[in-house]
C-alpha cells in the first residue's frame, strides 16, 4: 500500500516523513522523527503523557493522524528549552521536585506551558482544572501545581 | 485504509457514497480510540477538516431565520472561546465545555459527540432544548433534522450511505432567554455523566416562564426530550420547580450500572433539572435586565 507524504513543521524545523493512514501523530514522532520525548501512556486520550501543540492548540498526539499534521505546525517538549537553557518551567520542576519517574512530565511540561501563555497568572484551581487530562501516578500533583503555579510568579516577575 | 481530506462538501459526499465501510473524521476522539482498539477497521478516513465552513461560527440571518450556525469541525474549546456564542447560548457552550480534558477539547466536537450516537453525550441534551437544527449532506441534497432524529440506538445514527453533517444551527432566542446543562459525575473532570440535564427557558417582561425545554442523557438508550409545561406561566418558583424535577424523575429510563442505580438516576434527574432551570432562570433575568 503506498505511504502517505507528508509535509509539516515540527519546532520550527521543516519536516517531512511518510507515514501509514492509520499511524498516529504520536507513532510518527517517536518511531519516525525519533522524537521519544512524547510518552505513550494510554493511547487513548486518557493520560496526557503525548500532550502536543497543533496549531498552538494543546492536543493528545495519540489522538490525531500523522497524516493531519500536512501543513500543520506542531511543537513537542523537545522544542521547549532553548539549547542547553531550559525553560522556567522545566527548571522548577527539577528544583522543586515536580516529577519522579518522569513518565507525565513531558506532557504536563507542554501543557503547563501553553496554560501561562494564555494565562500567566492562573489560580490553584484552574491549573489543576486545565492540567486534569494528565495523568500522573507518582508525584499525587501538589509538587506539580506548586511548580506551576511558582513559575507562573516568577515569569511575571521577570517580564 | 486510505486518508483522505476533501477540500469541498461534494467531494466529501462522493468518498463517503462510493465506499460504504469509509469513516468521518472530525476530532477523532471516539474514532480514533475506536480504531486503535481495534473495534472498527474503515477502509478509508475522510476528514472534514479542510472543507471549507466547517470550522466557522456564523450569525445567520436568512429568510428561514436567524440564529447561530456552528461548523461540523469547530472544536468545542474553538466554542468556548467564542464571547457571542458563549452570550448567546451559555447551556450549550457549558455542555460542549465538559467533553474530556484540555487536550480533548481541543480536538473534539458536538457534532461527533452527537454522531458518535452515545447515550450520556454531552454536548447533546443542551443542543435538544434548544430546538437546534442538524444540516445533512448528501446524494440528494440538503436537509435539516431535528438533533434526536440523529441517533437511532447506541452507536447507531440515521444517516444513510454518502451523507455527513455539515453544521449544527443554534435559533436565535428573544433576549429574556437562556439555557443550561448540568452533569452529575463522581469526579469533578473527565468522566461519562451519570445523568445529565439541559433546560432552555424564555421569560416575558415580569420574568414569567413562557416557554421552556429539557432534556435528559444517559438515563436511557438515547438523549430524551422531556416535557417542561410544569414551569411554564410560572416564576420557577419551589412548586413549579418541584414539578418539573417530577416529570424528569419521571421520564428517566435508566439502567443499573456500577455507576448508578436506576433509583439514584432517577432522582438525580430530578435534582439536576431543578437546578439546571434555576441557572437558566437566573440567565434569562441576567439578559433581560
Ligand atoms: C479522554 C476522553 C474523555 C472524554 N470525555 C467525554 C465526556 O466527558 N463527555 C462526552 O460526552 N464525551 C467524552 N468523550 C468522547 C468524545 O470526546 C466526544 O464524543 C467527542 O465530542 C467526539 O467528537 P469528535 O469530533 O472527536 O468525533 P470523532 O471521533 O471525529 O467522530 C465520532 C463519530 O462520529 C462520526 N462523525 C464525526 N463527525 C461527523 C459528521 N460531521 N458527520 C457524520 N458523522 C460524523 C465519526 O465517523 C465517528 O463515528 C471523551 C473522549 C476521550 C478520549
Ligand atoms: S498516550 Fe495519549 S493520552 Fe495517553
Ligand atoms: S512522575 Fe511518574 S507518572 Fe508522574
Amino acid at each position: 500500500m503506498s505511504r502517505i507524504h507528508v509535509n509539516t513543521t515540527v519546532n520550527g524545523d521543516a519536516v517531512d516523513y511518510l507515514c501509514e493512514a492509520e499511524d498516529t501523530l504520536l507513532d510518527v514522532l517517536r518511531d519516525t522523527l525519533d522524537l521519544t520525548g512524547s510518552k505513550e501512556g494510554c493511547a487513548s486520550g486518557d493520560c496526557g503523557a503525548c500532550s502536543v501543540l497543533v496549531d498552538g492548540r494543546l492536543v493528545c498526539s495519540c489522538l490525531v493522524l500523522g497524516a493531519e499534521a500536512e501543513g500543520r505546525t506542531v511543537e513537542t517538549i523537545e522544542g521547549m528549552a532553548e539549547g542547553d537553557t531550559l525553560h522556567p518551567l522545566q527548571k522548577n520542576f527539577i528544583n522543586k521536585a515536580a516529577l519522579q519517574c518522569g513518565i507525565c512530565t513531558p506532557g504536563i511540561l507542554v501543557a503547563a506551558k501553553n496554560l501561562l501563555e494564555k494565562n500567566p497568572d492562573p489560580s490553584e484551581e484552574e491549573v489543576r482544572y486545565w492540567l486534569a487530562g494528565n495523568l500522573c501516578r507518582c508525584t499525587g500533583y501538589d509538587k506539580i501545581i506548586r511548580a506551576v503555579l511558582d513559575t507562573a510568579a516568577e515569569m511575571r516577575g521577570a517580564a | 485504509m486510505k486518508f483522505q481530506s476533501p477540500q469541498t462538501v461534494d467531494d466529501a459526499i462522493a468518498m463517503l457514497a462510493a465506499d460504504t465501510n469509509a469513516r468521518v473524521l472530525a476530532g477523532g476522539t471516539d474514532l480514533l480510540v475506536r480504531l486503535r482498539s481495534g473495534h472498527i477497521s474503515p477502509s478509508a478516513i475522510v476528514d472534514i477538516k479542510h472543507i471549507s465552513g466547517m470550522r466557522d461560527i456564523t450569525q445567520e440571518d436568512t429568510p428561514e431565520g436567524s440564529g447561530w450556525r456552528i461548523g461540523a469541525a469547530v472544536s468545542c474549546a474553538e466554542m468556548g472561546e467564542h464571547a457571542g456564542l458563549v452570550a448567546a447560548y451559555p447551556g450549550v457552550v457549558e455542555g460542549a465545555e465538559l467533553i474530556g480534558s484540555t487536550q480533548v477539547q481541543g480536538r473534539c466536537t458536538m457534532v461527533g459527540n452527537l454522531c458518535n450516537a452515545g447515550p450520556a453525550g454531552d454536548s447533546v441534551p443542551a443542543m435538544v432544548a434548544a430546538g437546534a437544527l442538524i444540516r445533512v449532506a448528501g446524494p440528494n441534497g440538503t436537509r435539516d433534522v431535528p438533533v434526536l432524529d440523529i441517533p437511532v440506538a447506541p452507536g447507531k445514527t440515521s444517516l444513510t450511505e454518502g451523507e455527513f453533517v455539515t453544521s449544527v444551527f443554534l435559533p436565535a432566542r428573544p433576549d429574556n432567554a437562556s439555557d443550561a446543562y448540568l452533569r452529575f459525575i463522581p469526579r469533578t473532570e473527565m468522566d461519562i455523566a451519570v445523568v445529565g440535564c439541559a433546560v432552555n427557558l424564555t421569560l416575558d417582561a415580569q420574568g414569567t416562564v413562557t416557554a421552556a425545554s429539557m432534556s435528559l442523557g444517559a438515563v436511557g438508550p438515547k438523549v430524551k426530550q422531556v416535557d417542561a409545561s410544569a414551569i411554564v406561566g410560572s416564576t420557577c418558583d419551589d412548586a413549579s420547580l418541584d414539578a418539573l424535577a417530577a416529570a424528569a424523575t419521571e421520564a428517566a429510563t435508566p439502567i443499573d450500572d456500577k455507576r448508578g442505580t436506576i433509583a439514584f438516576r432517577k432522582d438525580v434527574s430530578g435534582v439536576l433539572a431543578k437546578r439546571a432551570a434555576k441557572i437558566a432562570y437566573t440567565r434569562a433575568k441576567g439578559a433581560s435586565a
